[in-house]
């Protein structure tokens, strides 16, 4: 196991426990977008570029924004 | 059951999972260790009997093509449900399209945002026709170069207004290209019939290794899932779009409306 892979590891656990421990959902919806791009390079420094290309749009943009658009939803509703 | 039970259930079922965690990570193959014969036999086969020089391309789109089939219908499943459970309710109308934000106002869309997203979205939709088209020679291939498309056309959104996205195409047509790109992989299944192969057989010529025409109907499939993928997300994120920006409580509230008191 080379030093990048055991930061990335680490990174990668400590993103996870950050997304949990966050309570508020749209800073959670945030902290997701950014553990998605760190799960992508870790993907890619354990060369597997095509799932981190996947992973990079799916884990950091798009489920995201649909928790995003969600969460407006389900607010506007209490105006 | 008070916390002090809860507790001590708690700590004896994380004491035992945690000692069965351990002691089966204790027969784990070291990290990056490969045992089985399939990825070096892939890896030998995937260029001269298919001239594919991406491995997981060739097992995804030709070896284990049938698999990816269903896959991909798992996702043409999954934006048909959320299609049918986000459509306009009862009691629901399209309303001002605006953006809003509860408490405060909402700040217009700087100049530098509309610039950046407009000037990404060509690239990006290039890069991402450049992944598909590549599919079956580098990293990449119709999911992931389907996905990116679609974020070409969220640009356009983040750039501009909904009604700018909106105004691309209607949802009709984001659903024939989605069926479109899912029926054309069942059909290039099919050609493999056709030709008394099997189903899924990669009957089309090989072509020359390295080429972007080459790897038969590696290529195609590409291409279908790519429409498919790009036109799903598309449509996903427009209906998301749509509950979240368009569609407001009318005045006669609808029967769901009323059933759960809203």
């Amino acid at each position: 196991m080379t030093v990048l892979q055991v930061v990335i590891l680490v990174l990668v656990a400590g993103g996870g426990t950050a997304v949990v421990a966050t309570r508020d959902p749209l800073r959670q919806a945030m902290m997701a977008s950014f553990f998605g791009i760190l799960l992508a390079i870790l993907f890619f420094v354990l060369q597997a570029p095509d799932v981190a290309l996947s992973e990079i749009v799916v884990g950091a943009v798009a489920l995201p924004l649909m928790i995003l658009l969600s969460l407006a939803k389900v607010r506007g509703g209490q105006r | 059951m008070t916390i002090q039970v809860r507790r001590i259930v708690f700590l004896l079922a994380g004491a035992f999972l945690a000692a069965l965690l351990v002691w089966g990570m204790g027969g784990l193959p070291h990290f990056g260790a490969y045992r089985g014969p399939y990825g070096d036999v892939l890896n030998a086969v995937s260029v001269p009997e298919r001239h594919i020089t991406d491995v997981v391309t060739a097992v995804n789109f030709d070896f284990r093509g049938f698999d990816t089939l269903g896959e991909e219908f798992i996702f043409f499943a999954a934006v048909l449900g959320v299609a049918l459970i986000l459509r306009a309710q009862p009691g629901e109308g399209p309303g001002h399209v605006e953006d809003y934000a509860t408490g405060r106002a909402v700040p217009p869309t700087s100049d530098a945002v509309r610039v950046l997203g407009l000037g990404l979205t060509p690239p990006t939709v290039l890069f991402a026709i450049y992944v598909v088209a590549h599919g079956h020679l580098t990293p990449g291939g119709g999911f992931q170069g389907g996905v990116i498309l679609a974020t070409g056309v969220l640009l356009i959104y983040l750039a501009g207004e909904f009604d700018d996205l909106h105004g691309l195409y209607t949802e009709v047509t984001l659903e024939r290209a989605e069926a479109i790109g899912a029926g054309a992989y069942a059909a290039i299944g099919t050609l493999g019939l056709l030709t008394g192969a099997t189903f899924m057989a990669n009957v089309l010529p090989l072509g020359k290794i390295g080429h972007v025409f080459s790897a038969g109907t590696v290529p195609l499939i590409n291409l279908a899932v790519g429409l498919e993928i790009a036109a799903g997300l598309v449509l996903l994120l427009t209906t998301f779009l749509r509950q979240t920006l368009v569609l407001r409580p009318t005045a006669s509230p609808g029967p769901l409306t009323k059933a759960l008191g809203g």
